[in-house]
């Protein structure tokens, strides 16, 4: 490790450990279960959430790993079919210049609305709450995926397609070897704010439609007044959202290319 | 009977016309080379052959058909390499193999990629991306790529503008090599005069843009193989040298003289904004 480098682990941790003993500084003297809860009574309960994560015990009272898991099978089905829809119809809007200016002033109107907005359509269409919060999902991340791949597509210099027409690719040759891979990086930064805004928004999705999943948990526990399962599922949403950052990181290296 | 036809063809772009009435043949097997200055459409020229733009008049035929859009009988070498980021050394010219190739199974095709790029020395440099190779050792990929399908015609497109110096000599003498294997039908366009006497059989100049006309076209009557370093004490080079640079500098007397003079003292034409 360089010297740097560790400095700056120095001061990440203490500025760590400073937040943490000033947070149990002020809520030292209430007594327990009044106020709001310290640290450690946020580890003492996250240490018992933790030893057994996946109990159940009726739909009002389940583990936090089933609850997470709930969320994280809802992000997968929702966030998949809309990057599978954003791509496509990011990739024809961006390969014929005419549409993609045709469509985009609707698109410039769709983007800034919550995805929590749809939620009424999609209760009064679906009449189910648990797909109705995966199309809030879907709603969520199709935007920045759709925007980043038609603009990456339209972007694709003009040199590559000229070598994939002299080649005379076919047009799925061409869409494979030349234009996903020339439009790669910027449909990953897509697909990279996509999941963010899925991942925001199935917490608040979840509080409306409740049952399962994380939001839900949290609204439960809010009702239940146990603010330390409060504290700890909004780590554990932190924690989970990074994760979820570093995984669409990574593929962004591997797809990354410089002239 | 021409194998290439440049057939009376005229551009404009916006109304402002760039080239008029150019026309000339290539036989078969010959390496034709035009030099002229920047604006004079000389690149536009090569894009209409390649099929990438349409002609505003006139028309190209190849082997006694007209060219409507591009096609594998006619390869590019670009002057920017135009090669995929996104694909190593290999993968490049395997891309064009396979493409010119679509029924050879995936060993012989690697086997004929693997022949061209050693046949550039790029042996070694197989699975490099090009961020990672020099401007020499890109623009050797990019031959590779376009003689790897054994195009009718090879289109290069200042290919060694963006080489240094050094390199270019030595990348000039490889392109001689493979154009002596293969004997493919070359136009090149560029702005380096001893580039084209050491590479061409003929030389096309064109006058000044906008509305450049194609000016004279002349035989280079120095026997083949040629070397750069024969080259300079030949008296049929100085001679065809020192006119080319004389009408260059002529046809430069209108505005920009003075980008010309250098050029007459260097012998190589400044590379100016691409055209």
């Amino acid at each position: 490790m360089g010297r740097e480098r560790l400095r700056v682990v120095c001061y990440s941790v203490l500025i760590g450990a400073t937040l943490l003993a000033l947070w149990q500084a002020s809520v030292a003297g209430t007594p327990a279960g009044k106020g709001l809860p310290g640290p450690v009574a946020v580890a003492r309960a996250a240490g018992e959430m933790l030893a057994n994560p996946f109990y159940s015990n009726g739909p009002n009272d389940k583990g936090i790993g089933l609850q997470l898991l709930a969320s994280l099978g809802r992000l997968a089905v929702g966030y998949a079919v809309a990057s599978v829809v954003a791509i496509a119809l990011g990739v024809v809007l961006g390969l014929s210049p005419a549409l993609y200016r045709a469509v985009n002033p609707y698109i410039q109107i769709l983007k800034p609305i919550s995805p929590l907005a749809w939620m009424p359509l999609f209760l009064y269409t679906i009449r189910d709450s648990g797909w109705a919060a995966v199309l809030v999902i879907f709603m969520s991340s199709l935007w920045p995926t759709l925007a980043n791949t038609a603009f990456g597509v339209v972007n694709i210099k003009r040199d590559y397609l000229h070598v994939a027409a002299i080649l005379q690719l076919s047009w799925w040759r061409r869409l494979l070897q030349v234009v996903l891979p020339a439009a790669a990086p910027a449909i990953v930064a897509g697909l990279r704010i996509s999941i963010g805004s899925a991942w925001v928004a199935i917490v608040a999705a979840e509080m409306l439609i409740g049952g399962t999943g994380i939001g839900y948990f949290v609204w439960n526990e809010w009702n239940n007044l146990a603010l330390t399962s409060v504290i700890f599922a909004i780590i554990a949403i932190g924690l989970i959202g990074v994760l979820l950052d570093a995984g669409l990181g990574r593929l962004s290296r591997r797809l990354a290319w410089s002239e | 009977m021409r194998f290439l036809d440049i057939d009376h063809v005229s551009k404009d772009f916006g109304g402002v016309s760039v080239f008029t009435d150019v026309a000339f043949g290539i036989a078969e097997g010959e390496f034709v080379t035009m030099i002229g200055h920047s604006g004079c459409g000389k690149s536009t020229l090569l894009n209409i052959i390649a099929g990438l733009e349409r002609p505003s008049a006139g028309g190209v035929v190849l082997s006694g058909r007209e060219i409507t859009g591009p096609g594998m009988d006619r390869m590019v070498v670009f002057q920017n390499f135009s090669l995929m980021p996104w694909m190593t050394v290999f993968d490049n010219v395997r891309l064009a193999v396979r493409a010119a190739h679509p029924d050879w199974g995936r060993r012989r095709v690697a086997e004929w990629v693997q022949r061209y790029v050693d046949m550039v020395g790029l042996t070694g440099a197989e699975t490099k991306r090009p961020a990672a190779l020099s401007g020499g050792m890109r623009q050797r990929v990019g031959l590779a790529r376009a003689f790897s399908t054994e195009p009718k015609v090879l289109l290069l497109d200042e290919p060694f503008a963006q080489i240094d110096a050094l390199t270019r000599g030595v990348i000039q003498d490889e392109l001689v090599r493979m154009w002596s294997a293969s004997r493919n039908t070359v136009f090149m366009v560029t702005h380096d005069v001893d580039e084209a006497i050491l590479l061409s059989d003929r030389i096309a100049l064109m006058t000044k843009g906008p509305g450049a006309r194609l000016a004279e076209i002349i035989p280079v009557k120095i026997p083949r193989p040629r070397t750069r370093a024969e080259l300079i004490d030949d008296p049929e080079y100085l001679r065809l040298r020192n006119h080319i640079l004389h009408f260059l500098v002529e046809a430069a007397q209108r505005p920009a003289a003075a980008e010309v003079e250098i050029a007459a003292s260097t012998g190589r034409l400044p590379s100016l904004a691409t055209d």
